[in-house]
């Protein structure tokens, strides 16, 4: 698939990227004046896979963000005094002091769902939207982004092989940032990609460079047009790093600093500087422009969200319950008839074309995939078939 | 009118809420070819096509995410649980994401989660539970669980027109003993009403579901023996009817609640703490609790009968009651 972008466009994701990293460092300063409640996530390092997956998105395509997520967030429309209000929990915030972080939506105009904390939630309810998209005859594409450590949920199990049935117009976006609090990714799965594990979903899957937003939108934009043409659901896997604690308090000790500078020397922003400037696709001055334009509007958001009221405390007792008169009406883009009898009838059989069998006495040995390497204990993992009688041999040791 | 059972005049709430709506569609494990593991949905499939009645993988999570994912597109999805037992597999997804949705950030979440659940055909521990009391405990859903087949009906019917998550309990031992003359027109019977099934001035018995069946029995016992007893089927456990029970304990000025649920944090308990904060004035007597034993639902027969609460249970229950 040729992809190709506009000059504009090019200079559009760096916007949306320096914005992301920008005002996260405005964050952590309020954080430390003590005007952020609660925790504090970060999502620097991995700017480019946000912006660039959501970057393919159409406006009438869904989304569900993560904690991390800022950068998709507001290359679909949030702005900078969205993700200040909902940290610092006040009125004019999206929840209204409801919920913080990256936890909110908009059903109506920006089509973004709210996340859960609990991990690998999100699958499912993607597939749902995606689902109904394609029966309501929307033609979008739904996409969210998980985890590492969120793809050892069972719900992330029970989301992607249901989607995988329905082959619903759905992008996984995998961000293997490699730790999960202070688990390294080898502790959550025994396996290098984790897109490997599309092949037991029987899905398509890419594998891409999450530092680098020209690669990311590329795969993410062709992984979108081939769910909207039929051909999803589809997984993609971010290699990125995670460059600091799980949040704000944790001073991630447990990362070997040699792996902080491997990944410091491919920090997305810096490189995609270069590369912008190596292929003539800005001046000094536009580039200089992007900064003023961002550290206004931060400025600007960040005046207003500080002179925001907190909410009222009667707010607590509102809004559990939606009231009757809320009208939900589903936008239809089909033809109702076609969803309902008689054209909607069928025969109730289902069409079983293998019968299951291998060849009569048959046997089939599947290998492990290679060995993984250490897993960062020290210890070498041994793949073994366990004998019987015999005592199972340790693992630890120096390895053979 | 039509002679219908329990059974069928849920499968008629199904058929019909479809019909009138292209938003509403059904998913869960077998419903479509199958029918369900009970035919409840039989037929839907036939009349409704592949898109609006998915089989589903073995994935309660899925089932419930999806269903919550398709109801932000302005679909009314009803799911079901092969047995009610299973929601245990979800309970994430529904007390986590369906329940918080519109009060965290506006997005109603008007979905059916709908199944079998009870006592009494020997299901044992993982087919006979009744699980709403886990639900009843989360703000921002709703717990529905009828006695009649015209309850039945008209309540799921209330709870697909609904725009929250409704948990829609089916006791699976009416399904086919329970039979009742059901008009043929569409009607509708309000979420959070209870209802009065016999009227009594000696004592009120609130109950809900099978134990209703149980409880008029007894009252008609309770009957000869001069006790008139005034039976509230709850019919919505969330939200709770509070007026009516507190009226009628106002008139009766005594409290005996029945439930198929194990007895501890049952509904009985928030019902008689709702009678202690709001009409202890008026209490003649003790609130007493007829409910299954504290434990799992055991299988061989004459076990679990033993767990289950009876009408001999409610009669000696009542008849202490009367006593004061
Ligand atoms: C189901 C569940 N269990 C535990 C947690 C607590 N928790 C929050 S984030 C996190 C680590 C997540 O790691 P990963 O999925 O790799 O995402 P990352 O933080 O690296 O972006 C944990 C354990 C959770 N949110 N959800
Ligand atoms: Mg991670």
């Amino acid at each position: 698939m040729k992809i190709s972008l506009r000059r504009e466009q090019y200079l559009e994701l760096y916007y949306y990227m320096r914005l992301n990293r920008s005002l996260e460092e405005r964050l952590v300063t309020l954080f430390r004046q003590n005007k952020v409640v609660g925790g504090l996530y970060s999502s620097l390092g991995q700017e480019a896979t946000s912006v660039g997956t959501a970057y393919a998105l159409e406006k009438r395509d869904w989304m569900a963000p993560m904690i991390r997520n800022v950068g998709a967030l507001l290359v679909k429309g949030y702005r900078p005094r969205d993700i200040f209000l909902q940290y610092m929990a006040r009125y004019d915030s999206p929840t209204h002091g409801k919920d913080g972080t990256s936890h909110f939506g908009d059903l109506k105009e920006r089509h973004v769902i709210s996340p859960i904390s609990m991990l690998g939630d999100l699958i499912p309810v993607m597939t749902g939207v995606a689902i109904a998209g394609r029966y309501l005859g929307q033609n979008i594409v739904a996409m969210t982004w998980i985890g590492d450590g969120g793809t050892s949920t069972g719900a992330f199990h029970e989301g992607m092989n249901f989607a995988a049935t329905q082959r619903a117009p759905f992008v996984c976006v995998v961000e293997n940032n490699q730790w999960a609090y202070s688990t390294p990714v080898r502790r959550q799965v025994p396996i290098r990609n984790l897109a490997d594990r599309a092949r037991a979903y029987g899905i398509t899957s890419y594998i891409v460079d999450g530092n680098d937003v020209v690669a990311v939108y590329r795969v993410a934009k062709e992984a979108v047009e081939r769910c909207r043409a039929g051909e999803g659901p589809i997984l993609i896997e971010a290699k990125t790093m995670r460059m600091k604690g799980h949040a704000q308090h944790d001073p991630a000790e447990y990362v070997p600093r040699e792996m902080f500078e491997y990944w410091q020397a491919r920090d997305p922003i810096a490189r995609y500087e270069t590369f912008l400037s190596r292929q003539g696709l800005w001046t000094e001055q536009e580039k200089q422009q992007i900064l003023d334009r961002i550290e206004r509007e931060i400025a600007e958001d960040l005046a207003f969200a500080e002179n925001s009221p907190f909410p009222p405390p009667e707010l607590a007792e509102q809004g559990v319950y939606c009231e009757d008169a809320y009208e939900i009406k589903p936008e239809w883009q089909r033809p109702i008839e076609e969803v309902m009898p008689p054209k909607a009838s069928v025969q109730a059989v289902w069409q079983v074309e293998d019968f299951g069998g291998i060849a009569e006495g048959a046997v089939q040995v599947i290998e492990a995939a290679a060995a993984p390497a250490r897993d960062g204990t020290g210890r070498r993992q041994v793949a073994r078939t366990p004998q019987r009688g015999k005592k199972k041999l340790s693992a630890r040791g120096k390895g053979r | 009118m039509a002679h219908v059972t329990f059974l069928e005049a849920i499968r008629q709430a199904l058929f019909e809420e479809m019909e009138r709506d292209p938003a509403v569609v059904c998913l869960g494990e077998d419903i479509g070819v199958y029918g369900g593991a009970f035919k409840v949905t039989a037929g839907l499939l036939e009349r409704f096509g592949w898109e609006r009645v998915i089989d589903t993988p073995i994935s309660e999570t899925a089932i419930v995410g999806a269903a919550v994912g398709m109801s932000y597109l302005g679909l009314r999805p009803v799911a079901e649980m092969q047995f009610m037992d299973f929601i245990a597999c979800c309970f994430n997804q529904i007390t986590n994401f369906a329940a918080k949705s519109y009060y965290r950030w506006g997005a109603p979440v008007p979905i059916v989660i709908r199944g079998p659940s009870g006592g009494g055909v020997h299901g044992g521990p993982f087919h006979s539970q009744n699980p709403e009391m886990y639900f009843v405990h989360t703000p921002g859903l709703k717990v529905v669980y009828p006695a009649t087949p015209y309850d039945a009906k008209g309540l799921l019917k209330s709870a697909i027109r609904d725009n929250n998550p409704v948990l829609f309990f089916e006791h699976k031992f009416l399904y086919r003993r329970i039979k009742e003359e059901i008009p043929a027109d569409d009607y509708t019977v309000p979420l959070g009403q209870a209802k009065v099934r016999r009227e009594g001035r000696d004592l009120t018995l609130v109950t809900y579901a099978a134990m209703v069946h149980t409880c008029l029995e007894a009252a008609e016992q309770l009957a000869q023996e001069g006790i008139e007893v005034e039976l509230i089927d709850l019919r919505t456990l969330l939200p709770l009817d509070r007026e009516t029970i507190l009226q009628s304990l106002r008139k009766t000025n005594k409290l005996l609640v029945v439930h198929e649920d194990t007895k501890t944090g049952g509904i009985a308990g928030e019902i008689a703490a709702l009678v202690c904060e709001n009409a202890f004035e008026d209490l003649d007597g003790p609130i007493l609790r007829v409910t299954a034993l504290d434990t799992p639902v055991p299988y061989s027969p004459p076990l679990e009968e033993r767990f289950l609460p009876n009408v001999h249970d409610v009669v000696r229950a009542a008849r202490e009651l009367a006593r004061y």
